[in-house]
């Protein structure tokens, strides 16, 4: 299967969404499109037409603040129109900054305070079990956000309860707001970390979407417990202007001018 | 009877006729009476370890899976540590989750200052669209559980667990969660008490009717929203207020009564409550006395906006 185009739009119409406001959490958007692009392409069980349908499959942004990825991966699907991408964070949008599932089709859980998206994962994985619905609820957390105690209550939960249908994808941009994170509160090694809590953990290139797919089949064939998926990733992949700010693009302006220049960069 | 054991057996009742209802601890379901529902629903009370923040965002997953949790654990442990998982898993994400806080106040008796929550009705009170509960006895919590499971929201019950006077035990009693109950009625002056004093607060009334006070008792078990009515109709009616709690005098129940009389109908209003103090540890009458809480200091400030 082919993702490389699904993940070229989604960076443009990310970029386009954050445009529209002129700022916005440019570089944790941007290290996550392929997971993205790989999930809703082939692995989410889910109907646009129908976004609340029950026993359906489950994402949580817990990393919050990459909301706009996730619109514009929604809007690519066709959970609403992508003009809506434009409407970011103005005042009454059903878009803002950090996911909000009372406000958006096709969220599956509102997150912006760090730690407690992977928490209401562990929920939604819980929920999935007791159902007996096999769905598969997938989380994606920041490299940064591992800094967060609920974290790792989260990871030691889901491990002792066996949740096999529960995947926690790392992106792993080694950045966060203050500069990198071995410099602000050094988390390495992640992988160790997350193999001692109990789960299955892979390490693949956040950048490869066909390691991304080989990843997450090979974690639905694991039993007895929740698997994570360790993402190699660049802050900002896929516009040079954005990889060189390095960790300054957490949060940054996006002109009309840099938008187009990064449009053409990511033509198909 | 203690009013843990009333929570249980009607959660064991309840949970057997709505498969949608958890029960989720966090290392005190022997504690909060809970323990026992785990042979009957092996997969349906889940004990979460210490982790108080981790279980308040997983009652939240589970609502959002369609399931109706509970949570417990203390007081303070869930209004002081959990607080913005609160704020944001639960009343944010518009979750339908129900959080007991056991222990409120003086009554963590020798667990003492670090288990104390002073505080918790003023922080739950002002989440948007938190109703806070605060039952007076097993009776009434037992009456209150199906009305809060088919309540659809988050619900604060803050819930002394054991042994306390029975107030509300008699064939006739009708709960309803958001109406204040009147338990003895007055002319001269309304007290509104919520809580572990509200056996003191009658208490008082009596000796308050010998000295020829004849004082109106209220029951504000449904701190937010506050039965404005009740409230209204007996201030109105005697013109005096006091209000009486096991919390700082700061934003529980003299905050909610004064914000409703100055907005509506300004009246004198006095308070027994904590004097913004922190917790220590001692028995139950002795924190009473220490406090300022008891019957005798019931009685005193009443008599003081006369």
């Amino acid at each position: 299967m082919d993702f490389k185009a699904k993940t070229k739009e989604i960076r443009r119409l990310t970029l386009s969404c954050i445009a529209s406001i002129g700022v916005g959490h440019v570089g944790g958007c941007m290290s996550i499109a392929e997971v993205l692009s790989v999930l809703y392409s082939k692995h989410m069980r889910v109907d646009p037409n129908n976004p609340d349908k029950q026993g359906r499959d489950r994402l949580v942004i817990s990393k919050g603040h990459a909301g706009p990825a996730l619109y514009a991966t929604l809007a690519s699907f066709g959970y609403f129109d992508k003009k809506e991408l434009l409407t970011l964070n103005r005042l009454g949008t059903s878009l803002p900054s950090h996911c909000n599932m009372q406000l958006t089709p096709g969220v599956d859980m509102t997150a912006g305070s760090l730690g407690q998206g992977i928490s209401c994962g562990v929920g939604l994985a819980l929920g999935s079990k007791l159902n007996k619905d096999g769905a598969r609820i997938y989380v994606i957390v920041g490299d940064g956000e591992n800094q967060e105690g609920q974290v790792w209550e989260a990871a030691m939960l889901s491990a002792h309860k066996k949740l096999d249908n529960f995947t926690v994808f790392v992106d792993n941009n080694k950045m966060q707001i203050d500069g990198l994170t071995k410099d602000v509160v050094n988390i390495e090694s992640i992988a160790d970390k997350w193999r001692a809590f109990g789960f299955e953990v892979m390490e693949v290139d956040g950048h490869n979407e066909n390691a991304i797919d080989e990843a997450i089949t090979q974690a639905k064939t694991v039993e007895g417990k929740p698997t994570c998926i360790v993402l190699n990733t660049v802050k900002g992949y896929g516009v040079s202007i954005f990889e060189k700010m390095g960790f300054a693009n957490h949060s940054t302006a996006v002109s009309a001018e840099l938008l187009e220049a990064s449009l053409k960069e990511l033509e198909d | 009877m203690e009013v843990r054991k009333a929570f249980a057996s009607t959660l064991q009742n309840l949970m057997e006729k709505n498969e949608k209802i958890l029960m989720l601890d966090a290392d005190l379901a022997k504690a909060g009476g809970t323990f026992n529902l785990r042979q009957v629903f092996p997969d349906r009370a889940i004990d979460c370890g210490i982790a108080e923040s981790n279980m308040v965002s997983v009652a939240a997953g589970l609502s959002a899976y369609g399931y109706i949790p509970f949570v417990s654990t203390f007081a303070p442990f869930l209004a002081r540590r959990t607080f913005d998982q609160i704020a944001v898993s639960v009343v944010y994400a518009g979750q339908n989750v129900k959080l007991i806080g056991m222990d409120p106040g003086i009554a963590a008796e020798l667990n003492g200052g670090t288990h104390m929550s002073f505080e918790d009705i003023a922080a739950m009170r002002a989440l948007s669209n938190m109703v806070v509960f605060e039952p007076v006895d097993a009776t009434q919590m037992a009456l209150a559980l199906p009305q809060i499971i088919d309540y659809n929201g988050p619900v604060y019950i803050r819930m002394f667990r054991k042994e306390t006077p029975d107030v509300f035990n008699r064939p006739d009693y009708k709960f309803d969660l958001f109406k204040a109950d009147t338990i003895k009625e007055g002319k001269d002056i309304s007290i509104f008490v919520s809580g572990l004093l509200t056996a003191d607060t009658v208490a008082a009334a009596e000796i308050l009717a010998k000295e020829g006070i004849d004082a109106e008792v209220i029951n504000i078990h449904t701190i937010k929203p506050i039965d404005q009515k009740a409230v209204l109709d007996s201030a109105k009616k005697t013109g005096r207020v006091l209000t009486v709690e096991n919390h700082n005098k700061f934003g529980g129940l003299f905050g909610a009564v004064s914000e409703l009389l100055s907005e509506k109908l300004p009246t004198k209003c006095a308070y027994v409550a904590i004097e913004d103090k922190l917790g220590v540890v001692g028995k139950l009458a002795e924190l009473k006395e220490h406090y300022g809480l008891t019957t005798q200091d019931i009685v005193k400030k009443a008599k003081s906006v006369f």
